[in-house]
C-alpha cells in the first residue's frame, strides 16, 4: 500500500522512530538499575528529547512540497513540525520536573507513560487522515489518563485520573461518532478530500454543522474549551503537579494543532457556519475561566481556570480565519506552553516544601526565596499579557487579527478578559511579594533539575517577548501551511 | 555612527534592574549606591540631551530605527522633538531626586529600585517611542511595576486597595487605546506602526472620529482626565514617597503625552469634532479638583487633587488645538512634574517625622526643618501661577489659548488659582507655621543631606525656568509648530 520506502518518508516520522528508541532505553535502564539510581532516568528522558529536537532541526525538517507521507496518512509540513518540536519540548521540561518528585521520579513506568504520550502528540500533529487522527488522539490519551491518576494511594490523584478517563472516553466516543458521519457522507476520510466534498455542496448542511459539532466535543475536551472544560480543575488539582503541567501546555497544544487543522482544511469550506459557533465558544471560555479563576484559592485550580481562559484567546485567533490570526493562535500556544510549564514548576517546587497547594502558601515567598518570586512574577506577568514578556505580544497579535476581521466585539471581549486575568494574577503576586508568614526563614532549595528547567523557561518568556521577529516567522511558516 | 543617547538613557535604568537584582539582598548600601549612580547617569545624559538639542532645526533629532519585527511593520524607533526632550529631561530628574529621597528604603530596597527602574524605563521608552507598537510595549512596563511598588512599599491602610485600582484603571485605559491603535493600522494600509509613516495615513473623517474618543480616552485616564481621575489620588496616597513622586511627576504626563502623540497627532480630524467635550470635561477637572483638593484634610490627599486638577490644565491647553495653548501645556507638563515631584517629597518628609498627614494635627514646621519649608512655598508658588515661577510660564498661555476658544471657559478655569492660592495657603499657614503640637514635637529632627540635595534641585528648577522661559519656550514651540501642521493639513 506504501509502495517503497524512500528516506523522505522516513525522516518524516523521524522524530516518532526516535521516541521509540528513546522509549527502549529507558525500559532497559529501567530494568538493570536500582532504586537509587532510577531517579536518572529523567536526565536520560529530558536529554533524550532534547538531542530528538536537535536531530531533527538538522535532518527533518519539511521540504516546501504539499508533504504527504505514508500512504496519505501522515503530512510532513512545518504546522505539524512546529507543533511536534514544541512538545518534545514540554516533555523535556516535564521530565526535569518529574525527576524530584516522591513516588513518581524514581519511576520508569512514568517517564515512559511521558514518552508513548509524546509519541501521539506528534502523530496527532501530522495526521491528515481521521482514522489517524483518532487512533494518535487515543495514543496521547491513554497514556495521559493513567499519568493524571499516577498517586495510586492518594484519592485526589484517583478521583483525578478517573475523572479525566470518563469525560476523555465520553468525549472521544462522540467525536469517534462524528467521524464516523462524516465518513459515510463524505466517503473518504482524508481531511482534504472531505473540504473538497464539501465545497462541492455534496454534504447536507444539517449533517455539515451536526458533524462539526460532534468534533468540537472532542477536540473542546483537550483544549478544555467551554462548555467541555469541566474536568479541568478538578484534574489538575488531583494530578501530580508535573503531570497537571503536562496536561496544560503539550496536551492542549495537541488539541489546537488537530483543531486548526481539521477546521482550515476538513471544514475550510464551510468557515462561515463555523466561524459564529467558535466565536461564541471562545467567549465563553474566556469569560467562564477568567471569572471562575478569580475565586479560586487554590494556585492549581487557579491555573486550571487560567488555561481555560487562555484556551479562549487562542481561539480568537482561529476564528479570525486569516494567516494572521494562525500566526497569532501559534505563537500564542508557543508562549502559553513556556509560560504555563513554569507556573506549574513553581508550583511544584513550592509544593515539595510547603506541603500545600493553597495560594496562602506562597505568603512571602519573595522573602524566602527572591528568585523564585522573581520567576513567579515572570510568569504570572506574561500569563497576564504584559511586556516585555511573551504573553503581551501574542495577545496584540490575536486581538490584531480579530480588529483584522472587523470582529471588534471579540477584541473587546478579549481585553475586558484580560482585565479580570490580571487582577487575580496581581492577587497571587501579592501574596508573594506582600503578605508575609511564619516559615519566612525556611528557605525553599530549589534541585537542579528544576533550576535548568526554570532558568531555561524564564528566559525563554522573556526572549520570547523582546525577540518576536523568529518566532513570528516561524508561527508565519507553520500557518502558512493552511492557507 | 552617532552615540545612541536616547537608546542609553531608556535602557540604563533596567540594565540597572537586573543588575541589582542579582546583588546579595543584605548589601543595602551598595545597593542604594549603584542605584544612585545609574540615577545620575541617566540625568546627566538627559541634560545633555536636553541642551544639545537643536532647536532652531526643530523637528526628530537623535533618530534610531532598528528592525524589530519587519513583517508586522513595528521597528524600534526612538527620537526627540521639542515636546518630549523636556519631558525626558523631567523623568531623568524625577528619577534622580526620587532615589535621594527613597534613601531610607530599608524593606528590600534591592526590589525597591529594581522596580523604580523597571517603572523608568517604561516612562523613558515612551516619551522617545516614534512607533506605536513600541509605544504601548514601553507603557504596560510602566503600569506593572507601579502595582508591586504601591502594594508592597506603600502606606498600609490603602495600599492594597489603591494599588489594583491604579493598575486596572490604568490596564484598562491602555487595551481601550490599543484596539484603537490596532484599527489605525489595518485601516491606513500602510502596513507600519511608524509614528511618522501613520502621519500621513489620511484617515476618513468617519473613522477618525469615531476611534478618537477611544485612543484619546483610553491615555488621558492615566493623565486623569474627568471622569476617570477617581484612581490617581489614591494612588498617590497609598504610594511611598519616591512611587508618588513618579507617579505624580511623570507618569500622568505619560497618559496626557500619548493622547496627544496618538490620539490627536493621528487623528487630527477627531480632535477638532471631540474638542468641545474634551474641553468641557477638563473643565470640571481643573475646578472640581481644586476644589476638592482645598477641603481635603489629609496632605497628601489635598496635594493628590492637586495634580488632578493640574493635569486638567495640561489636557485643557492640548484640547484647544491652538498655538498658546499647546506651547502652555508642553510647558506645564515639565513645570507640573518638578512641582508636583517636590510636593510628594515635602509630604513624605514630614509624614515620616509626624507620622499622621492629618493638617490639623501639623504644625510649625518651619522651625524644626527650614528648607524644607521654602522648598514647599517655593512650590505653592509655581502652583498659584505666580510670574517668575515656571507655573505662570505654563498656564498663562494655556488660559490665552483657552479665551482664544471661549473666553467664559478661561474666566470659569482661572477660578481654580484662586482656590488653589487658597489650599496652598492654608496648607503653609498651618502645617508649617503656628505652633507644633507637642506629642511629637520632641522627635522631630531636620532632614538628611540628600533630601536637601533633592529638594534645592527641585526648587531651583522651578525658578530657572520661571525666570528664564526662553531656556524652554523656544523649544516646545518648535515641537508644536509639527502639530499644528497635522492640524492644519488635515
Amino acid at each position: 500500500m506504501f509502495g517503497s520506502i524512500n528516506t523522505s518518508m522516513i525522516l518524516a516520522i523521524l522524530p516518532e522512530i526516535m521516541l521509540f528508541i528513546l522509549a527502549g532505553f529507558v525500559f532497559v535502564f529501567d530494568l538493570v538499575w536500582d532504586d537509587s539510581q532510577r531517579r536518572n532516568l529523567g536526565w536520560i528522558s529530558a536529554g533524550g528529547f532534547s538531542l530528538i529536537i536537535m536531530i531533527s532541526l538538522m535532518l527533518g525538517t519539511p521540504g516546501s512540497d504539499s508533504g504527504l507521507v505514508w500512504g496519505g496518512m501522515l503530512r510532513h509540513d512545518w504546522l505539524g513540525f512546529a507543533f511536534k518540536m514544541l512538545f518534545l519540548f514540554g516533555a523535556t521540561i516535564t521530565a526535569l520536573f518529574a525527576m524530584d518528585v516522591e513516588d513518581l521520579g524514581k519511576k520508569g513506568e512514568f517517564y515512559l507513560l511521558l514518552i508513548f504520550s509524546t509519541l501521539g502528540m506528534t502523530l496527532m500533529a501530522s495526521s491528515s487522515n481521521l482514522i489517524m487522527l483518532y487512533l494518535s488522539i487515543e495514543a496521547t490519551s491513554l497514556p495521559l489518563y493513567i499519568l493524571a491518576g499516577f498517586f495510586k494511594d492518594d484519592d485526589k490523584s484517583t478521583e483525578a485520573g478517573f475523572k479525566y478517563f470518563l469525560f476523555g472516553a465520553m468525549a472521544s466516543a462522540i467525536m469517534l461518532y462524528g467521524f464516523s458521519l462524516l465518513y459515510g457522507f463524505s466517503g473518504t476520510t482524508d481531511l482534504d478530500a472531505i473540504a473538497g466534498v464539501i465545497k462541492a455542496g455534496g454534504m447536507n448542511p444539517v449533517l455539515l454543522v451536526g458533524t462539526l459539532l460532534m468534533i468540537l466535543v472532542g477536540f473542546g475536551f483537550k483544549i478544555s474549551a467551554v462548555p467541555f472544560h469541566f474536568w479541568a480543575p478538578d484534574v489538575y488539582e488531583g494530578a501530580p503537579t508535573v503531570v497537571a503541567g503536562f496536561l496544560s501546555t503539550a496536551s492542549k497544544a495537541a488539541g489546537f494543532t488537530v483543531l486548526i487543522r481539521v477546521l482550515l482544511t476538513s471544514y475550510a469550506p464551510a468557515s462561515d457556519t463555523w466561524m459564529m459557533v467558535l466565536a461564541i465558544i471562545s467567549t465563553l471560555t474566556m469569560t467562564l475561566g477568567n471569572t471562575l479563576a478569580l475565586a479560586q484559592k487554590n494556585i492549581k485550580r487557579l491555573l486550571a481556570y487560567s488555561s481555560i481562559a487562555h484556551a479562549g484567546y487562542i481561539l480568537i485567533g482561529v476564528v479570525a480565519i486569516s494567516e494572521l490570526g494562525i500566526t497569532g493562535s501559534i505563537f500564542y500556544i508557543i508562549v502559553y506552553l513556556i509560560t504555563n510549564l513554569a507556573a506549574f514548576g513553581i508550583v511544584s517546587v513550592v509544593g515539595r516544601i510547603t506541603g500545600s497547594d493553597e495560594i496562602s502558601a506562597y505568603d512571602g515567598l519573595s522573602r524566602r526565596s527572591p528568585w523564585l518570586g522573581l520567576a513567579m512574577l515572570v510568569v504570572f506577568l506574561s500569563l497576564a499579557g504584559m511586556p516585555p514578556f511573551g504573553g503581551f505580544i501574542v495577545k496584540v497579535l490575536v486581538l490584531a487579527s480579530a480588529v483584522k476581521a472587523k470582529l471588534f466585539w471579540l477584541a473587546f471581549v478579549g481585553i475586558l478578559n484580560s482585565i479580570i486575568g490580571l487582577y487575580y494574577y496581581l492577587i497571587v503576586l501579592k501574596h508573594v511579594y506582600l503578605y508575609r508568614s511564619e516559615n519566612e526563614q525556611v528557605e525553599i532549595p530549589v534541585t537542579r533539575p528544576y533550576a535548568i528547567g526554570l532558568i531555561v523557561l524564564t528566559i525563554g518568556i522573556i526572549l520570547l517577548g523582546v525577540v518576536i521577529s523568529p518566532w513570528f516567522n516561524v508561527s508565519t511558516i507553520a500557518a502558512k501551511v493552511l492557507f | 555612527m552617532q552615540f545612541p543617547v536616547i537608546s542609553v538613557i531608556v535602557f540604563t535604568p533596567i540594565i540597572t534592574s537586573l543588575l541589582l537584582l542579582i546583588m546579595p539582598g543584605n548589601r543595602k548600601t551598595e545597593i542604594r549606591v549603584t542605584s544612585l549612580g545609574a540615577a545620575a547617569l541617566d540625568l546627566s545624559l538627559s541634560i545633555w540631551l536636553y541642551f544639545s538639542y537643536n532647536v532652531s532645526a526643530g523637528g526628530y533629532q537623535f533618530v534610531e530605527q532598528y528592525n524589530w519585527l519587519p513583517q508586522f511593520g513595528i521597528s524600534y524607533h526612538v527620537g526627540v522633538d521639542g515636546l518630549n526632550t523636556p519631558l525626558v529631561l523631567l523623568t531623568g530628574v524625577v528619577m534622580f531626586t526620587g532615589v535621594l529621597i527613597s534613601w531610607g528604603v530599608d524593606d528590600r530596597p534591592r526590589e525597591f529600585f529594581a522596580f523604580l527602574f523597571i517603572l523608568a524605563t517604561g516612562v523613558f521608552g515612551v516619551f522617545v517611542s516614534l512607533d506605536l507598537f513600541m509605544l504601548f510595549f514601553f507603557y504596560e512596563i510602566a503600569v506593572f511595576p507601579m502595582y508591586l511598588l504601591i502594594s508592597t512599599w506603600g502606606w498600609k491602610v490603602t495600599r492594597e486597595y489603591a494599588a489594583m485600582k491604579l493598575t486596572l484603571y490604568l490596564f484598562i485605559g491602555s487595551v481601550v487605546a490599543l484596539i484603537g491603535a490596532l484599527a489605525m493600522y489595518f485601516n491606513s494600509g500602510l502596513g507600519s506602526f511608524d509614528l511618522i509613516t501613520l502621519e500621513t495615513a489620511n484617515f476618513s473623517v468617519g473613522f477618525q472620529r469615531f476611534w478618537f474618543p477611544f485612543v484619546f480616552i483610553g491615555f488621558a485616564v492615566l493623565g486623569g482626565l474627568f471622569p476617570f481621575h477617581n484612581w490617581s489620588p489614591d494612588g498617590h496616597v497609598a504610594a511611598p514617597t519616591a512611587v508618588s513622586m513618579f507617579h505624580a511627576g511623570v507618569l500622568m504626563k505619560l497618559g496626557a503625552f500619548a493622547s496627544l502623540r496618538i490620539g490627536i497627532m493621528l487623528l487630527p480630524e477627531g480632535a477638532k469634532f471631540w474638542m468641545p467635550t474634551i474641553i468641557l470635561l477638563t473643565l470640571v477637572n481643573v475646578v472640581y479638583g481644586a476644589f476638592i483638593a482645598s477641603v481635603q484634610t489629609d496632605f497628601k490627599y489635598v496635594v493628590g487633587f492637586s495634580s488632578v486638577s493640574h493635569m486638567g490644565l495640561v489636557a485643557m491647553g492640548f484640547a484647544t488645538l491652538n498655538r498658546e495653548g499647546l506651547i502652555g501645556s508642553g510647558v506645564q507638563m515639565f513645570s507640573h512634574g518638578v512641582m508636583t515631584a517636590l510636593f510628594f517629597a515635602v509630604v513624605g518628609m514630614i509624614y515620616d517625622r509626624a507620622h499622621t498627614r492629618q493638617i490639623p494635627e501639623l504644625g510649625g514646621f518651619a522651625k524644626k526643618m527650614p528648607l524644607v519649608a521654602v522648598a514647599f512655598i517655593v512650590g505653592g508658588l509655581v502652583s498659584m501661577g505666580m510670574p517668575g515661577f515656571s507655573g505662570f510660564v505654563a498656564e498663562f498661555p494655556i488660559f490665552m489659548g483657552v479665551w482664544e476658544f471661549k473666553p467664559w471657559i478661561a474666566i470659569v478655569g482661572a477660578i481654580s488659582i484662586v482656590i488653589t492660592a487658597s489650599y496652598i495657603i492654608r496648607i503653609i499657614s498651618s502645617v508649617f507655621f503656628g505652633k507644633m503640637p507637642e506629642s511629637y514635637a520632641d522627635h522631630i529632627t531636620d532632614v538628611k543631606v540628600l533630601d536637601k540635595v533633592a529638594l534645592i534641585f527641585l526648587s531651583v528648577l522651578l525658578i530657572v525656568i520661571g525666570v528664564f522661559p526662553s531656556i524652554m519656550v523656544p523649544m516646545v514651540e518648535s515641537g508644536v509648530e509639527n502639530i499644528l501642521r497635522l492640524l492644519g493639513g488635515a
